[in-house]
């Protein structure tokens, strides 16, 4: 198949491009992982409309039903259920869908594949019963999932405050809720009149935190926090001013902020950009969302962690920059100023820089004991001892210990390793490079391979 | 570790799915990683170790939700809606060749 522009991604942003492109008469093909539209922050928002979670999920995710109708109304191509594992020059976009793959080629791709959670190994991290609050919440949208039994909260940022309140709203129970995040700098505060922007957001998060301080929950100052238990969290435990705690626990869950996904920008070397605040490389692209390599787009989180307000914004504006890519005769400047995208994002991203200043990622060495590549269980010890014995580099530390070669593709190992060469090397993080990553993008069987057609290769 | 909050509300279940063979009541908008939540012993063996893990990011990066699912295995739980009448397994280690 045959189209002007391939979208990755059915969320805020990928939706919000393609229901632009559309009205301007291109042809667009969404594909999506997911079974239905929304990304991860409007998971199941159609199903979920008539759910007894709806209430409880809040305004920001009954928003959601309105883009999927939107974009449901456009007339776009969409595959949803899809695995995208190659991107070739030209632009061939290799896909496998109920165990039959396909290619279909575009003049432009526009990479809105969104986010992920910061991955921050400690000790006891892989015992079932240990996930994150980003999980716990799409569990919370897939079929209404509430935690039982003695469930621990630890983490920084909006999302587990957001979290436990949707939970506590549906007669879920919290053991505690432990906050992570190191205490306001002085540089964070900097950031608050800016703030007063999103003035909603600003007072949404204040409301959040303050009734979780009213339920005498919130524990603050911790730190080595680990989950014990045979082949099962059975317990967790800290060190706070001194005193080791020793809690009973059933459920922990944790969340250290997102990361872009980069898997595909890295593999089509786009360049990258360190973000030294917030330690994640993001895709370089220009005004309109163009990555160094032409006709490859970023839009949303993958291009940067801005929220969905922001990704939506960012989608419409890579929409008119394809348009004007593929030359079909539009006043992209134009359309983006009558449409005041500038201004939308400049409110939607208000509240960013003092989030990201507040809820910086942790810091902390990680034991040598720790397994930091959950696929190939690789713990920091011999990360650390790889990397002693090597150039400064993740690729050679990855050859010798396995790490980042299991099914995720170092998506959860990645930046620990990359933290450990630098830590090892004495560099700033910034300075040791990403994993290479190589296709497949996502594990595609010969089988699903053979069944392509059509395809010169 | 997790129950529905649709399961206090519905009298019956939205539709039945066999979890290593054991007939299993299930709801709408679930997938197969929150069936591994809710069930024990079907969560997958790793191939290094052969300790047992359960879904851990339910976004589709972190591979911990694999399972046989309608006798293919490592498919992507958190990726799976469940279906009426499917067939989950645990996942011992590696994919099998031929599989």
């Amino acid at each position: 198949m045959n189209y002007d522009v391939v979208v990755i991604g059915a969320g805020p942003a990928g939706m919000a491009a393609a229901v632009k492109l559309a009205k301007l008469g291109t042809s667009v093909c969404v594909v999506d992982e997911q079974p239905a539209p929304g990304g991860q922050i409007w998971r199941g928002v159609e199903r979920n409309a008539t759910s007894p979670v709806f209430n409880a999920l809040g305004e920001d995710y009954q928003k959601g039903s309105f883009a999927t109708a939107a974009f449901h109304a456009a007339g776009i191509d969409y595959q949803p259920s899809a695995q995208v594992w190659q991107i070739e020059d030209g632009w061939k976009v290799f896909l496998t869908a109920e165990g039959k793959s396909r290619c279909i080629t575009a003049k432009a791709v526009l990479l809105a594949n969104g986010a992920q959670e910061r991955s921050v190994p400690f000790a006891g991290w892989t015992l079932p019963g240990v996930m994150t609050v980003g999980a716990a919440q799409i569990l919370l949208k897939s079929g209404g999932m509430l935690p039982e039994g003695d469930v621990w909260i630890a983490g920084a940022g909006p999302l587990p405050l957001l979290y436990a309140t949707q939970l506590l709203e549906l007669g879920g129970k919290v053991a505690g809720y432990i906050d992570t995040s190191q205490k306001p700098s002085l540089k964070a505060l900097s950031h608050l009149p800016a703030a007063w922007r999103d003035f909603p957001g600003l007072m949404k998060g204040l409301r959040w935190i303050w009734k979780l301080r009213r339920s005498g929950k919130l524990i603050r100052g911790i730190h080595n926090l680990r989950a014990t238990g045979e082949g099962q969290l059975c317990q967790i435990e800290w060190e706070s001013k001194g005193n080791t705690h020793k809690r009973d626990a059933g459920v922990l869950l944790v969340h250290e902020g997102v990361v872009p996904r980069i898997h595909e920008t890295m593999a089509l070397g786009c360049d990258h950009d360190w973000n030294d605040q917030q330690k994640y490389f993001a895709p370089r692209t220009d005004e309109w969302g163009q990555t160094s390599r032409k006709g490859i787009f970023v839009a949303g989180d993958a291009g940067g962690i801005g929220g969905w307000k922001a990704a939506t914004v960012s989608g419409e504006i890579a929409g008119f920059g394809i348009a004007r890519f593929l030359n079909i005769g539009i006043d992209a400047e134009k359309l983006r100023r009558d449409a005041a995208l500038d201004d939308r994002r400049k409110r939607a991203t208000a509240l960013r820089p003092l989030l990201d200043a507040l809820y910086a990622p942790p810091q902390t060495p990680i034991a040598d004991d720790v397994v930091v590549c959950r696929c190939e269980e690789v713990s920091a010890g011999r990360i650390r001892e790889a990397a002693r014995a090597s150039a400064p580099d993740v690729g050679a530390v990855k050859a010798a210990t396995r790490c980042g070669m299991g099914p995720c593709q170092g998506r959860q190992c990645g930046y620990s390793v990359q933290a450990l060469v630098a830590e090892v090397n004495n560099l700033p993080v910034g300075d040791v490079r990403f994993f290479n990553i190589r296709p497949p993008l996502k594990p595609v069987t010969l089988g699903e391979i053979a069944t392509l057609q059509d395809v010169e290769l | 570790m997790f129950r529905s909050v649709t399961a206090g509300l519905k009298e019956q279940a939205d539709m039945t799915v066999y979890v290593n063979g054991v007939a299993t009541p299930a709801w709408d908008g679930e997938t197969v990683a929150s069936i591994l939540l809710r069930v024990p012993n079907v969560g997958r063996q790793t191939p290094v170790s052969g300790e047992t893990r359960l879904p851990y990011c339910q976004m589709g990066v972190c591979f911990e939700c694999l399972a046989v699912v309608d006798g293919v295995s490592s498919v992507q739980g958190c990726l799976t809606p469940l279906k009426n009448g499917m067939r989950i397994e645990r996942q011992r280690g590696r994919r099998e060749v031929g599989q």
